[in-house]
């Protein structure tokens, strides 16, 4: 009986638990086996490589305007309605200026993954900052961020941005600036809530208990566990951000010809829409398909990390 | 409940006084009114004679409470470039956009609404799963992209609905859709999660074993409390598609205050700006307060917290 109460016994692991996998194989089993997370890490993987290799990969040069080679089809006419125009040379086709589409697609996915995660940088060190101080010092701190919180929250993104970006001059530095400024209230509010509960745990009071610098508790103690709503939220403010891009430079008042921008290549082609369709469908895919998968990486991420707080 | 409702206001002021400060900050920063009034041929006297009858030349907090002032008592100024008092020019266009966000935030409601009922009825069902995968495609689909689809497959390949103007309830059909959907989702789980919760509730099991009607427990005794949550973001929701209508109104040529926003944001009207962003603030700051008001009233544990 003595012998089989010291191997079995409370504070002993089961034969179970000794053969059960490791809580990283757990993890990995999760992450591995969440298909939506791998389909969105795989297109943001896609993404992220044509952005970067887009002088390698694409086929012509983005900004290369050519008059005889204007509004040529995608390759798929010449399949269905035997158009001679359409040619492997330029699979996608040309724009209204004769540059090829598949090219400005492909540097397409630099500009927007370049506002996305600049303007993820910026707004989420401004919210985690406030959030983490009002969670953590709460008080008059608390008040004085919720208050800022709610006076951010009352001004419409989309007007201010336009009218600011339109006054002061529209280019790629001043959209990510405008859209950084506008875009940090959620990471202050799910920041704020999130070091309210980690500010109660046992090893935040040991933390202070033992006499630890403030800074210390706060990017050492606090920060590494709110780590996994900060990643969340960065991934909803990154497809935020892309999609408000788009939505300034579709409205003339974002990031400047001649840069691809998928908005702006909306923006040009909405005059051709009834005679050359795909020139305004081949842009909104790039952006549903870049957003699709930030999202996904997003969603998956919270499952995995933490499944109880799924739905 | 006197003095929540109490500091609650107090906080709607400080939002509205501050907002209404940075509104007239970034605006009166970016460029110079009087240049901007005066046109490009102007010589410099033009412009200091314009500085001097506008008063563009007083200090700069006397004009922010010159302009609030006049806020208050419904004087906006007049728009530089149509010579027009900016409150005549919103009282013309607040209708069109109204009826766009009434219909938007409708629309959003009777789609999300039922789905998350049907949902929360059997979790992880197919209906439960399709339901939640039309909201992650949803929430990753560009709005105004979204509306250039519609008009391209319903305005003019099939020709069911017309794609620019306001006079008729049939061109508000797409606008309020394009408006609407990217709202369902929110509302979807919300009344989803509220109805899970509210189902394994005692009063649920005690309706059911009092052998009341299904429909009757479902909506009369479930649906109702489920749906409490819903209100305030639906108050937080109708500010966002108020502020969000400038992209669908310029898509769609309906000529309200978002089009008007985007208007004068291009010829740099300034006065007309300031107004549109003051007003939709303001909506958002009583749309709220009010969701607050009526939440505390409904639920006494948010008045002590």
């Amino acid at each position: 009986m003595a012998t089989t109460s010291t191997l079995f016994g409370p504070g002993r692991l089961s034969p179970e638990q000794m053969l059960a996998p490791s809580p990283t194989a757990l993890l990995r089993r999760r992450i591995f086996g969440h298909r939506s997370l791998m389909f969105g890490a795989l297109v943001l993987g896609l993404m992220l490589l044509m952005g970067l290799g887009a002088w390698f990969i694409a086929p012509h040069d983005p900004y290369a305007q050519s008059l005889a080679t204007r509004r040529l089809p995608p390759i798929w006419h010449a399949w269905f309605w035997d158009d001679p125009k359409a040619t492997w040379n330029h699979v996608l086709g040309t724009d209204k200026v004769g540059r090829d589409y598949l090219s400005r697609l492909i540097y397409g996915a630099r500009i927007s993954l370049l506002i996305g995660v600049a303007t993820m940088l910026l707004s989420g060190i401004i919210g985690t900052t406030l959030g983490i101080l009002a969670g953590y010092f709460g008080g008059r701190v608390d008040l004085v961020v919720t208050f800022l919180i709610t006076t951010r929250l009352s001004m419409p993104v989309v007007m201010v941005a336009l009218a600011v970006v339109a006054l002061y001059g529209s280019s790629l530095e001043v959209v990510i600036l405008v859209l950084g400024f506008l875009l940090w209230d959620r990471f202050a509010v799910v920041m704020r809530s999130v070091t309210m509960q980690a500010r109660s745990l046992d090893y935040v009071t040991a933390a202070q208990a033992i006499g630890c610098s403030t800074p210390y508790i706060l990017l050492r103690e606090i920060l590494p566990n709110i780590l996994n709503s900060l990643v969340v939220v960065a991934t909803v403010e990154m497809a935020n951000a892309i999609l408000l891009e788009a939505a300034l430079s579709f409205l003339g008042l974002g990031v400047q010809p001649p840069l691809p921008s998928w908005g702006l290549m909306l923006s040009e082609a909405k005059e051709d829409m009834f005679f050359s369709p795909w020139m305004i469908t081949l842009p909104g895919i790039c952006l549903f398909l870049l957003v699709l998968s930030i999202n996904l990486l997003g969603d998956g991420v919270r499952d995995v990390t933490a499944p109880e707080n799924r739905n | 409940m006197l003095s929540y409702a109490f500091k609650r206001l107090l906080l709607a002021l400080l939002v509205v006084l501050t907002v209404s400060g940075i509104t007239f900050t970034l605006t009166n920063a970016a460029i110079d009114p009087a240049k901007a009034l005066a046109g490009e041929s102007a010589t410099m006297a033009d412009i200091e004679a314009i500085r001097k009858a506008y008063g563009f030349d007083r200090s700069y907090l006397v004009q922010y409470f010159d302009w609030l002032g006049g806020a208050l008592t419904g004087e906006l100024g007049e728009s530089y470039r149509m010579r027009r008092p900016v409150s005549v020019l919103l009282l013309e266009r607040l209708p069109v956009t109204m009826t766009l966000g009434v219909c938007a935030l409708s629309f959003a409601l009777l789609l999300s609404i039922p789905l998350g009922v049907v949902a929360a009825l059997k979790p992880n069902s197919p209906v439960d799963r399709l339901a939640l995968s039309l909201s992650v495609l949803g929430q990753a689909l560009p709005t105004f992209w979204f509306a250039l689809m519609m008009i391209i497959l319903f305005g003019v390949i099939l020709r069911w609905l017309p794609i620019s103007g306001s006079d008729t309830w049939l061109h508000f059909v797409m606008p309020s859709v394009a408006l609407g959907y990217y709202a369902t989702p929110a509302f979807m789980r919300l009344t989803r999660a509220g109805m899970i919760e509210v189902l394994a509730s005692d009063y649920i099991r005690t309706a059911r074993a009092k052998g009341l009607r299904p429909a009757s427990v479902l909506f009369k005794h479930a649906l109702r409390n489920a749906v409490i949550p819903v209100v305030s973001l639906a108050a937080v929701q109708f500010g966002f598609m108020l502020g969000g209508s400038v992209v669908i109104e310029t898509i769609f040529a309906l000529h309200g205050v978002g089009f008007l926003a985007w208007e004068s944001i291009s010829r740099s009207d300034i006065p007309v700006v300031q107004a549109i962003v003051l007003l939709i603030s303001l909506f958002y700051i009583v749309l709220t307060l009010l969701a607050d008001l009526l939440n505390a009233y409904l639920d006494p544990r948010i008045r002590v917290a």
